[in-house]
């Protein structure tokens, strides 16, 4: 049985799977429910000065028959005293002990910072975690993403905050910056013990076509909200990739964004997470849906002999390289099989239309499977991305695995093209049609 | 005109049953776990007598954790693969499902649950091992859904465990009644295999227990006695004429038939008398035969029938007549089968009463009787001092021990005739039971 049992920065965890600091940690009702169905820890939701919320909060992306494919919301940090969540957060962790409760914070002053991680750390929480990420309505007040967007900020709240805390400190940021190992940096230089990331982008998610008013709707306005859920990973993959990658960014990374199945997770950890904190997935299904992600987990580390998370945290990011240094010389061609094919031609007006036009069709009525014309094809993997039937087009690597030659050997050796006619330049040669060639075709 | 044509080979005998639950391709079980809700204290667990957690199974077939998802299966139900082919799924898991209520398809969860199972099945995937040894040993009667299952759940725990089977396959009913378009016979065996080889039970086939040294020998060798023995042959209806030739009792048929589809003889005309889901199975399968007529005639009306529904429907949708307020009077024939003399029947004053003179004949020259199966009560009481109720079932109690405290038993000869899934689920807990009794001793 592999040992699911994480460790970041200090703060230990009977698995990797936290709750994000959000409406499910509202209260010790609802960590405490969540502990019991298996989750590993939580952040609590956002402590500070209680705001006032508006009534409709959140507004959801649906595609095709999945509906909360990304949520946005315009709800605030915590509306409750602060007392009574920190007598919440000592109960919970008398009941569990080994789960880890962070207490997430966010306030203005020094003299606040001071007061409320001392009130947290008498608590009894194992850790901290500092919201400069969220990037609506608290970032008009100065705080949340505010602070993140500002790296120099982010330092000097970050080493108020060390100045007092006896427990580990992980900085939140937003993705809402250019570039995010700026903030990173700054966490590291104002002596944080970790990172989280992302917090929400900020996001419009749709327009009610009746009322022209977008989403959420209140009193028939709206305003910007953080948008999260499962269409935001790839964003979150890459921010984390590049934080990773940072020789700078020298704390342990708790990745968060999209987070729904076994399979986020473990790519969030792949590309260097030390655990991964989840959201909208809870909001969608409920505490119990970390059933699913453990299992998957453990089957994985089963399958693939990991026995401990740390033998494949980061393993992805040697993967990840500048354009720049990837293999020119490497080449795939598009394969149909044909018996899987169900004549949908898909894959040739994507490739028609959309790419090399290097799919051809039969021109009868009889045979709707269609073929790669291989000269043509650059190797661009679309057709198999379109393609409805696992397995159907395939990518087949052509060359044999000896020739290896980047960009920037080309510009080292001096091959690369420079001048606007270069005929070193990768499509001269290459099959396009006559643009009128085009009027003859079907659409 | 007959539906089907008389198959004469067992390519045609293939083609007339074609699976009703066929496999799924990794595409379609991708496309309809997409589809789960994953409901809260969802409405299929609950339907379904193992409580399997159907919406994490399901879940973890739409996250590429087959494994996971079959395991999930198993840690609920033995027969995993045989339940998602023969259960009545539309009135259990698949019936419960929240999409009914919008009118849309329910997920098909039987073939996603086949789909999972026979994945694992097929890379004989080890997800249980036996406990170590604990030094007792237990011994079943009868390799049917209880036994096995049973089973299972002692070796999970540390028992030695030996089964007698009195035929000369494992599953029980699953391979010797359940219908051939339900699932097939080499996919009940291989389950049957891929848990045997997993948790290491052993099984004694074409060993009835009948003799009294054997009855001795399983009381006094073992810790324990587990009877999955099911239910006896038809009961006799006591009409003249059925001593006749190609009379036969809807059990004896399907097991001759399933053992020996070409060999077994099948009539042109055939009457199945009975309202029960084994009767609907004998006509179906008379039907998809090639006989050119069948009538399953039950003596009250249509709605009183105790088959589900949806089989009714099957065995209509091959040709198979209703005939319904019609009581069965005598066989009648010479030296075969030549007819069935029925009386028509009506309900007065609450009672189900014969119409006087309504007597009618309908020519046939095959009648099947699915009126019911004798009780095992005489063969069980050799095992000790185990009562019986009114109806011959075995008295348990909550932990299916019988009133033998040594002997335990649950399926169908506890609840009188059940489906294979009530059957494991009862064994499970017998098994639990058992381990808890003698955790005591």
């Amino acid at each position: 049985m592999p040992d699911l049992s994480a460790n970041l920065a200090g703060i230990k965890s009977p698995n990797p799977f936290w709750l994000a600091s959000a409406p499910p940690t509202n209260s010790g009702y609802q960590v405490m429910k969540a502990f019991d169905a298996g989750w590993g820890g939580a952040v609590w939701k956002t402590l500070g000065v209680p705001v006032v919320n508006v009534s409709s909060r959140y507004g959801s992306v649906n595609y095709k028959g999945n509906r909360m494919i990304g949520l946005n919301n315009i709800e605030l940090i915590t509306d409750r005293p602060l007392a009574d969540n920190l007598r919440e957060i000592e109960e919970v962790k008398k009941y569990f002990p080994n789960h880890a409760v962070i207490a997430s914070l966010m306030v203005d002053t020094r003299e606040e910072w001071h007061q409320i991680v001392k009130d947290v750390q008498n608590a009894g929480a194992d850790g901290i975690e500092l919201n400069f990420g969220c990037p609506h309505g608290m970032c008009e007040r100065g705080m949340g993403s505010a602070v993140g967007q500002n790296p120099q900020a982010l330092q000097t709240i970050t080493s108020w905050v060390m100045e007092v805390a006896k427990i580990p400190v992980i900085v939140k940021l937003t993705p809402n910056i250019t570039d995010i190992t700026e903030p990173a940096r700054g966490a590291v230089a104002g002596g944080a013990d970790a990172i989280s990331l992302i917090n929400t982008i900020q996001s419009i998610v749709g327009i009610d076509l009746d009322t022209l008013s977008p989403y959420p709707i209140v009193d028939g306005q709206s305003s910007n909200g953080g948008y999260c859920g499962p269409a935001v990973k790839p964003i979150a993959l890459n921010m984390l990739k590049n934080c990773a990658l940072d020789p700078q960014v020298t704390i342990p990374i708790s990745g968060i964004g999209g987070i729904e199945t076994w399979k986020d997770a473990v790519e969030h950890m792949l590309l260097g997470a030390s655990n991964v904190q989840v959201c909208t997935a809870a909001m969608h299904y409920g505490f119990g849906i970390v059933r699913e992600m453990k299992s998957g987990l453990e089957n994985f580390m089963r399958e693939k002999g990991f026995n401990k998370l740390d033998d494949f945290i980061g393993k992805s990011v040697e993967k990840v390289k500048t354009w720049e240094n990837l293999n020119l010389k490497y080449k795939v061609v598009a394969s149909i099989e044909e018996d899987k094919c169900i004549g949908c031609q898909l894959c040739y007006t994507a490739c028609e239309d959309g790419a090399h036009q290097a799919i051809g069709l039969s021109g009868t009525e009889e045979n709707r499977v269609p073929h790669i014309i291989e000269d043509n094809c650059v190797g661009c993997n679309l057709c198999s991305l379109v393609c409805p039937v696992e397995d159907c087009i395939t990518m087949v690597r052509m060359d044999d695995g000896t020739e290896h030659k980047t960009w920037k050997e080309r510009l080292i050796e001096g091959s690369a093209p420079t001048t606007f006619n270069d005929q070193r330049g990768g499509g001269v040669g290459h099959y396009v049609p006559e643009p009128k060639e085009a009027l003859k075709k079907r659409k | 005109m007959a539906e089907y044509n008389k198959p004469t080979t067992l390519q045609e005998v293939e083609q007339n049953f074609g699976q009703i639950k066929p496999d799924m391709n990794a595409t379609m079980a991708y496309n309809e776990s997409s589809r789960c809700l994953f409901c809260f204290d969802a409405p299929c667990v609950q339907a379904c007598p193992t409580g399997i957690d159907i919406p994490l199974f399901i879940r973890q077939i739409y996250t590429d954790n087959v494994t996971g998802s079959a395991k999930t299966i198993y840690d609920s139900n033995y027969f995993g693969n045989i339940c998602g082919k023969v259960c009545p799924t539309e009135v259990l898991c698949e019936g419960a499902c929240v999409y009914n209520h919008q009118d849309a398809e329910p997920i098909e969860i039987g073939r996603l649950q086949s789909f999972a199972t026979k994945a694992a099945i097929k890379d004989n995937k080890q997800l249980f091992t036996p406990a170590a040894d604990n030094g007792k040993k237990v011994a079943i009667v009868g390799a049917g859904p209880a036994g096995i299952a049973c089973a299972c759940e002692l070796r999970l725990l540390g028992y030695t465990v030996h089964i007698w089977e009195a035929k000369a396959h494992a599953s029980g009913l699953t391979i010797y009644g359940v219908a051939p378009y339900k699932i097939t016979n080499q996919e009940a065996l291989d389950e049957v295999a891929y848990l045997q080889k997993q948790f290491g039970f052993e099984i004694h086939y074409n060993k009835k227990v009948e003799a009294d040294e054997h009855f001795q020998m399983l009381k006094a060798d073992y810790d324990a006695v587990f009877l999955g023995v099911g239910l006896g042959d038809t009961r006799s209806l006591g009409l003249d004429g059925e001593n006749l030739e190609n009379c036969i009792g809807a059990t004896e048929f399907i097991e001759e038939f399933k053992m020996d589809p070409l060999g077994t003889h099948t009539g042109n005309r055939v009457v199945v008398i009975g309202g029960g889901n084994t009767a609907m199975d004998a006509a179906s399968e008379s039907a998809r035969m090639g006989a050119e007529q069948v009538y399953l005639a039950y003596r009250r009306s249509k709605e009183s029938m105790g088959a589900y529904e949806f089989e009714y429907d099957l065995a209509k949708g091959v040709g198979v007549k209703g005939l319904f307020n019609a009581s069965p009077v005598a066989v009648l024939g010479t030296d075969k089968v030549e007819g069935m003399r029925f009386i028509r029947t009506e309900v007065q004053d609450g009672k189900l009463v014969s119409i006087e003179g309504s007597e009618f004949d309908i020519a046939c020259d095959m009648v099947i009787k699915a009126t019911g199966q004798e009780k095992q009560a005489a063969f069980v009481k050799k095992f000790g001092a185990i009562d019986t109720d009114n109806k011959g079932r075995i008295v348990v109690n909550e932990s299916f021990q019988t009133t033998e405290p040594r002997v335990f038993a649950a399926g169908d000869a506890v609840n009188g005739g059940a489906e294979v899934v009530n059957a494991t689920a009862e064994a499970k807990k017998a098994a639990q039971g058992i381990h808890q009794w003698l955790s005591k001793a």
